[in-house]
């Protein structure tokens, strides 16, 4: 059991965040995911939506006068006593996913900017990004989209200057020592390394999104005629 | 029995109180923009509040009806007409077979809700009606109505004894409670946030003082404002966290904008106050052009205000007793 220190503050009238540090590190995010996992389980009456970030953990809630009717200070209360009485570390952070990637060519646009950026040779770019370590911290922006890390410093390239306005759907890309997923065709400023064939958002799957909060990460590089065997495979399981 | 839509209108989706328990995968929560009209709507047609409501934008649809039943119509004042007569809002009001809906100029709002009794037959995705159009999900296909679509309604009313109900439900007198009226108040009140103290007293005041103007750009995602520049004293990057309906976003620039229903759950601006849930009604009933002012209150008055309307929508529920009765004895 753990029973890490934290601080409250309101996000509006209607959610309110419990923080527990100013820094992406591997340590918080599991505390974020811990205290998640035991809010979540607790039911408490008029909590919607639980939802970790890498320092903090937003708490949703809906006034419900019939049962009891929670406010940011009564919430305030029964939160600070669940985490006080200790987190069982997190059970998601268990599960680990095989992501495969193509890297390079036309899946991965940005590769040899990185390997430039950097220093590395692109081998030995695609090398950091597959060791092991990654997690997923959160999901956000869109349906099913990961914010994957913590990398390698040599990876705290901030993002491109001129974001592309549309980024294929599985682009693998990193910046500020993450990397994410785009689920599907989207917006996008990170540097593009290669491109997965999964799925990350499929509503025909009793769970819609392919990876949760605190899963462990294995990158695996793929050649381009495996991503076209994956992709077809995908499509058909799909059909 | 059903709903043909004979034009579409600008942007006409089905929304209800929004899709909540989802956000920690990425899925916004959508829903109803004017929450408060979304309500009004059901409750005056005797549905549950969660029931989903067409939210109609600027341009309404023409809609016509091929079995009667009982609708309301909420929220923007778009000059609805029922076969070319005007159509009173707020009320419940029986439809015949063939009967249409049709909307035109803008008098004030800019979205209008239109429930029927029993409801509209969609199909839940992930807990809820909402139709979230970036993610193509829930509502109508996932999408906005277009022409020829039909949509079937969960319970029309008998042709048997439909004068009588239309007049009985016609003669009864409804009162909205006053903090369910068409707010009055020229502002938007807002609570501050924690970043609050990190902008400069300037940004400070002037976020209270002077008028913001509502970009054209502005949807259901957020409000793009426009004036005077919100500036942090020592600009910082902010870690991502998780994001709320009315939270006041501030890129740097400085032109802040307000975070509306389609939101996405998590965001990494600096956060410089959030609007009071009571006033999001008001805001979401804004317009490109449109001006709009802020006041500070506390958290403790924002969360009475909040209780407040609750209860008044509970009043509400027990005077239209004989709505219900009506409608379900028919």
């Amino acid at each position: 059991m753990i029973a890490p220190t934290f601080t409250l503050r309101h996000l509006g009238d209607h959610c309110l965040s419990l923080d527990f540090g100013d820094a992406i590190l591997a340590e918080t995010g599991l505390i974020c995911l811990a205290a998640t996992e035991k809010i979540r389980e607790a039911r408490l009456p008029g909590v919607t939506d639980v939802v970790p970030s890498y320092t903090s953990v937003a708490v949703h809630y809906h006034a419900e006068p019939q049962t009891g009717l929670p406010n940011f200070q009564s919430l305030s209360e029964s939160l600070t006593a669940l985490i006080r009485a200790g987190l069982a570390p997190a059970t998601h952070a268990q599960r680990t996913v095989d992501i495969p990637v193509c890297y390079g060519g036309e899946h991965g646009p940005d590769l040899s900017d990185v390997a430039k950026a950097t220093g590395l040779t692109e081998q030995q770019v695609i090398q950091m990004h597959c060791a092991p370590g990654s997690m997923v911290f959160m999901l956000g922006f869109a349906p099913g989209h990961p914010y994957i890390g913590i990398h390698d410093p040599l990876f705290a390239l901030p993002r491109r200057d001129v974001p592309r306005t549309v980024v294929p759907a599985g682009s693998v890309a990193i910046a500020n020592r993450q990397s994410t997923i785009y689920p599907t065709r989207l917006p996008g400023g990170w540097h593009i390394l290669g491109a997965t064939p999964l799925k990350l958002f499929d509503l025909a799957r009793p769970q819609p999104t392919l990876l949760l909060p605190g899963d462990h990460i294995r990158f695996v590089p793929i050649s381009s005629a495996e991503f076209d065997q994956l992709a077809a495979q995908q499509n058909q399981v799909q059909a | 029995m059903s709903m043909v839509v004979l034009k579409p209108g600008m942007l006409s989706t089905f929304q209800d109180l929004g899709r909540f328990g989802q956000q920690h995968l990425g899925v916004s929560v959508a829903g109803a923009m004017d929450q408060r009209a979304h309500q009004l709507a059901n409750v005056l047609v005797g549905n549950d509040p969660a029931l989903a409501t067409l939210e109609i934008t600027l341009t309404g649809p023409t809609l016509r009806f091929t079995k009667p039943c009982c609708l309301a119509l909420c929220g923007a004042d778009l000059s609805a007409t029922l076969n070319g007569q005007p159509l009173v809002l707020n009320r419940p009001i029986v439809v015949r077979a063939k009967d249409e809906l049709s909307f035109g100029g803008r008098q004030h709002g800019t979205r209008a809700y239109l429930a029927v009794h029993g409801g509209f037959a969609l199909t839940p995705v992930l807990g809820s009606t909402s139709t979230y159009l970036r993610s193509a999900m829930g509502g109508w296909h996932g999408r906005a109505l277009r022409r020829d679509d039909e949509i079937p309604l969960l319970q029309p009313l008998k042709n048997e004894g439909l004068e009588d109900l239309a007049m009985d439900l016609w003669s009864l007198k409804i009162y909205l409670p006053a903090a369910l009226a068409e707010p009055r108040q020229a502002f938007v009140r807002l609570i501050k946030g924690q970043q609050w103290d990190e902008f400069t007293p300037e940004s400070c005041a002037a976020l209270l003082t002077e008028p913001y103007r509502v970009s054209p750009d502005s949807e259901r995602m957020g409000y793009r404002l426009q004036g005077a520049p919100l500036l942090m004293t020592t600009p910082r990057q902010m870690i991502s966290e998780g994001t709320t309906f009315g939270t006041i976003q501030v890129p740097a620039g400085g032109q802040p904008i307000v975070l509306m229903a389609d939101r996405q759950t998590t965001g990494g601006y600096p956060k410089m106050a959030y609007v009071a849930s009571v006033d999001l009604p008001r805001l979401a009933q804004m317009g490109p052009g449109d001006m709009v002012s802020f006041r500070a209150i506390s958290l403790e008055q924002a969360q009475a205000l909040g209780v407040a309307r609750t209860q008044a929508f509970a009043t509400l529920a027990d005077a239209l007793q004989p709505v219900r009765n009506l409608l379900l004895n028919h």
